[in-house]
């Protein structure tokens, strides 16, 4: 059985980690494993995302549908098959 | 007998008639008592806690105050004629209990029952007002609410053009703008409320002039200043909804936490490139409202921020979010519909889409779980769009 793809929304200023793109294609099973299968490869992105012991930084958010993950299970929240995740930054622009 | 007066004795002999001070009695009970006299005639006192809807508007009107026909609906006008034929017509409405107010309003005042002046709107008021005044959700008194409504506005710049605008056209009675930067050409391509002919004034004051072009007969009031940790509670204080239109994050923090000291909601809305972001946050009773810091308990360190010279904006995205931005704040002040809170709608300008996320209260928030009290400080500066 191959894993669920799980469509993941970038937000505008992590899109440069992404060829620019507003939504990429990644398999997971798990929020964690979505996120490792997004930023693979990218030290820098993961940084961003990321603290060094692996969790969640708390100036992201990603929701699952329209809910917080850290609110679901957290990072080792289970995807359905077809999940959208949204990743989220603040914005500060006025 | 004239045809009136056949008419009135056949009128009185059905429709039930009380005396002002039963009608007192009832309407504290819970019966709506309407004045039916002309806004002339009403302008100079009618009954407190009265509903007034001039008899020529009183079929048209009276289910948007008086929604379930059970109630009791008492009528008053001067002497207590022309609430007779009212009553008969409510009745052929469909209300169940209609009674007339024996005496009218003449009674009232002579028995010593209470009286109140109502706040009034001249011609011109009414004139510029006209399209809330139709509006049942506003009407005059929701006018009159905004016009005792105080909004202070952060930032006159993208977010604030559209935001201090439209506030401004509906009659919002006194505007604060708080900016401490001058209007230059690089603003013109977003900041609609400046102008080539007012490039190098102080925000706050060319701001300040365009307002008042557009509604001389608010008050704009302008700080000429940075919000910082010292000064935003004698700032913001005072003031019915604050709106933050701030373009930095340590700004939004310190707003945030000002507001939450105050118990003032903080209409909230963030931009950068085609994204926007606009939300509610407190302003409710503890733990009924999320607050910034539910949603982003603290701010990235610079290093993960872009550089503000990268940060751009599609000039028309300030307008998109700003006038939610406006539309939230004026729900806030009339107190209609469901505020923008406890989410965070999410504008995609390039797809075209809104995408709303859930924001719920944070029971470890920093700023708003109980016991806790906001500490005001200036973070360092970020720049994260």
């Amino acid at each position: 059985m191959t894993t669920a793809e799980v469509t993941i929304r970038v937000p505008t200023p992590l899109r440069g980690f992404v060829g620019g793109r507003d939504q990429v294609t990644v398999p997971g099973a798990t929020v964690r494993e979505a996120l490792a299968a997004l930023t693979a490869g990218q030290d820098a992105f993961r940084d961003r995302l990321f603290t060094a012991e692996g969790e969640l930084r708390r100036f992201v958010n990603v929701y699952l549908g329209r809910d917080d993950v850290r609110r679901l299970g957290g990072l080792e929240a289970a995807l359905p098959a077809g999940a959208t995740l949204t990743l989220m930054v603040a914005l500060a622009g006025g | 007998m004239s045809l009136k007066d056949r008419r009135l004795a056949d009128l009185r002999a059905r429709i039930a008639e009380v005396t002002a001070a039963d009608a007192l009695a009832l309407q504290r009970k819970g019966a709506l008592l309407v004045d039916v006299r002309e806004d002339e005639e009403t302008a100079t006192g009618s009954p407190a806690g009265a509903l007034r809807l001039p008899r020529g508007f009183l079929e048209l009107r009276i289910e948007e105050k008086a929604p379930d026909p059970a109630r009791p609906v008492l009528l008053m006008c001067a002497g207590g004629t022309r609430s007779l034929f009212a009553a008969e017509d409510l009745l052929r409405l469909g209300y169940e209990d209609v009674r007339s107010v024996a005496g009218g309003f003449s009674a009232w005042k002579a028995a010593g029952l209470p009286v109140e002046v109502p706040p009034q709107l001249d011609a011109a008021q009414r004139e510029r007002y006209r399209r809330h005044l139709t509006m049942p959700e506003v009407g005059e008194a929701g006018q009159h609410r905004l016009l005792r409504s105080r909004v202070a506005l952060i930032g006159a710049g993208g977010l604030g053009s559209p935001i201090a605008l439209y506030l401004a056209a509906a009659g919002v009675g006194r505007l604060t703008l708080i900016d401490d930067d001058r209007v230059e050409r690089s603003n013109l391509q977003r900041q609609i409320l400046h102008a080539e002919s007012r490039l190098g004034q102080r925000k706050v004051e060319s701001g300040r002039a365009a307002l008042l072009d557009l509604n001389p007969t608010i008050e704009v009031v302008s700080h000429d200043t940075r919000l910082e940790a010292a000064n935003v509670l004698d700032l913001l204080a005072g003031h019915d909804v604050v709106v933050d239109g701030s373009d930095n994050l340590p700004t939004r923090y310190l707003v945030n936490d000002a507001c939450l000291r105050l118990g003032v909601p903080n209409v909230y809305g963030a931009i950068f490139r085609f994204e926007g972001q606009v939300s509610v946050f407190g302003g409710a009773a503890p733990g009924l409202r999320p607050c910034y810091r539910c949603l982003f308990p603290e701010p990235p360190p610079a290093e993960y921020a872009p550089s503000c010279a990268e940060a751009g904006v599609l000039g028309v995205l300030p307008g998109v979010i700003g006038t939610i931005m406006a539309a939230e704040t004026i729900k806030l002040l009339l107190g209609l519909g469901e505020p923008l809170a406890g989410r965070l709608l999410l504008y995609d300008g390039l797809r075209g889409e809104f995408n709303e996320i859930a924001v719920p209260v944070d029971p470890d928030c920093p700023s708003c779980s109980a016991g806790a009290r906001p500490e005001l400080s200036d973070i360092a500066a970020v720049c994260a769009g």
